[in-house]
């Protein structure tokens, strides 16, 4: 368990203290996968070096484990490190060694493993992440999506019982992001190892994150369970990344919602309703007629959700409405 | 052909000019490997010491930095003078190969550590963050991760300095240093031997360019970029 206690970090500039990030106290939970998102310069790069004490704050304490981390001498805070893997957004290979060495840097920096140990564990981490082929190649003649599975492998090596990962995803293109989350997703449900995963983008939030923690302007303006902040999001910070993750254009849908005629509703199923064959019924038992403004079906993390705009037209639209929050559907009154 | 060729160079002693080769060659090792064993390290620390560097301070790189800036501001010539007493001091003369090398060293470790502050500036900082989020303590940064980076750089600092120190080797010829310099400036400008100053210029160029050319391999051999 990490638990921030008004923790913050502010850097010296020509005599003046700039906020980085505000008094923040947070929980994240062990085994899990929080994400922080947030637009670049919001101080999320900030908070996730916190962790691991890369940047040490100015205030606050930090406990891993019910471990006041930020009271460590040198010696401990170098064990301490070793138990927290961390990946980058440009990698950060040593591309003077072979994707091999790289993997076993860590282990040998450590200094308390045997030759075989390091030989037996890097091969066992080059299958889990699928490059036993590329062993003996340097990072320079690998893939991005290849570079950063090297990364993730180099990050366990030492068994680490956290994974911090900055902007992971960022520098891939579509496709081998969705492996490389796959296989952060993976590495979480198998090793039970907490991840905490900042990001600019929501998708990566909704496709591999339990709890998410939305930053801006160096404070964290909504946290909690993605679904929530993902479906009903507060803050106009996070509407803003939720629109731009599903790449809807507001003004194009005010649009389109004026000429929409009756009552606006949107619908929001989550989990099992998803798939229950529920507005046929319900707009032949009240009566209402009824036209898609838009919609979609999609996934996060593992639970299906999905997101209908409606306009009603005539009937009973009290029991329509009934009906549907009846069958588990949160509504919202859109005009 | 023979007859021109013994016309033309008829000053030019072979024996002499290997010998002074050898002298040159020897002078411009035995600098470099000083040079490199005395800047190297020194330019590890400018640049640990450096600004926003893993072991910051402003006082102790002011005082590196100065001393290494006054000893690449003195022309080498002047270098090469005002070394004389310390150079005795140091080996028993100021003469000859052996009296050489001081000065030479005073003018190429500062060269060399600067050139080492530089291609050590240029590893990605991205590489010493993800090294120090493994633990490392800084002498496992310096050794694992930041001069393995910065090889191929390092090996062309050491081939930029080479080269140098062939010119300044030369250029102690002036005062008693031995060498190819010294033979160009005792028959080819003082007793106005052209053909000895011709082939030992000629010998000068054939040298920096095998360097250059042995330098060029090797960054090449090392980089993984």
């Amino acid at each position: 368990m990490i638990v921030f206690d008004q923790v913050q970090k502010s850097y010296q500039v020509g005599g003046r203290a700039i906020p980085a990030l505000h008094p923040t106290s947070m929980t994240i939970d062990t085994g899990e996968v929080f994400g922080i998102v947030g637009h670049s310069g919001a101080g999320k790069s900030t908070l996730v070096r916190l962790i691991n004490l890369l940047e040490p704050p100015t205030g606050g304490r930090i406990l891993i484990d019910d471990e006041n981390i930020t009271g460590y001498n040198a010696s401990e805070l170098r064990a301490f490190r070793r138990k927290v893997g961390m990946i980058f957004q440009h990698f950060n290979l040593l591309s003077s060694k072979t994707v091999a060495d790289n993997i076993a840097f860590p282990m040998k920096l450590a200094g308390i493993y045997s030759r075989t140990e390091i030989r037996e564990r890097v091969d066992e981490l080059l299958k889990r992440v699928s490059l036993v082929d590329q062993a003996n190649k340097y990072p320079s003649q690998l893939s991005g999506g290849q570079k950063q599975r090297v990364g993730i492998a180099r990050a366990l090596a030492c068994r680490p019982t956290i994974l911090l990962c900055d902007e992971a995803t960022s520098a891939l293109d579509p496709q081998t992001t969705q492996s490389v989350l796959k296989l952060l997703a993976d590495i979480n449900r198998e090793l039970g190892l907490t991840i905490v995963l900042i990001t600019h983008e929501m998708d990566v939030v909704r496709r591999v994150c339990d709890r998410v923690a939305v930053m801006d302007a160096g404070e964290v303006v909504e946290m909690g369970a993605v679904s929530d902040v993902f479906l009903h999001p507060k803050h106009p910070t996070t509407r803003d990344f939720v629109f731009e993750s599903e790449s809807i254009d507001r003004e194009e849908m005010q649009q389109d919602l004026q000429h929409a005629k009756g009552r606006i509703l949107r619908l929001t199923f989550r989990g099992e309703s998803t798939y229950t064959p529920l507005l046929g019924s319900v707009a032949r038992e009240s009566g209402v007629d009824f036209s898609i403004l838009s919609g979609r079906i999609d996934h996060i993390k593992d639970t299906p959700y999905g997101q209908l705009t409606l306009s009603l037209v005539g009937g009973d639209l009290g029991a329509a409405m009934q009906a549907f929050e009846a069958a588990d559907v949160h509504v919202e009154v859109l005009r | 052909m023979e007859a021109l060729m013994e016309n033309l160079l008829s000053n030019v002693d072979w024996t002499e000019i290997g010998w002074a080769s050898w002298d040159t060659l020897v002078m411009v090792g035995m600098s470099l490997l000083f040079s490199v064993l005395i800047g190297l390290p020194v330019g590890v620390l400018l640049f640990l010491f450096g600004k926003r560097q893993l072991l910051e301070q402003p006082v102790a790189y002011a005082v590196l930095s100065f001393v290494v800036n006054v000893l690449r501001s003195v022309p080498f010539i002047i270098l090469l003078i005002v070394m004389i007493p310390f150079t005795v001091m140091l080996i028993g003369t100021s003469l000859g190969v052996a009296g050489a090398i001081p000065p030479l060293v005073a003018g190429g470790a500062p060269f060399f550590a600067r050139l080492v502050e530089t291609s050590l500036r240029e590893v990605d900082r991205g590489i010493i963050e993800a090294t120090q989020a493994m633990g490392a303590t800084v002498k496992q940064i310096v050794f694992g991760a930041l001069l393995p980076e910065a090889l191929p750089g390092i090996i062309a600092g050491i081939t930029v300095t080479a080269i140098t120190l062939v010119s300044y080797a030369a250029m102690s010829g002036v005062v008693g240093g031995g060498g190819l310099g010294d033979l160009a400036i005792r028959f080819g400008y003082q007793r106005f031997q052209t053909d000895v100053m011709v082939i030992t210029v000629a010998l000068l160029v054939i040298f920096v360019q095998l360097l250059q050319m042995a330098g060029d391999r090797l960054v090449l051999y090392f980089s993984r970029k």
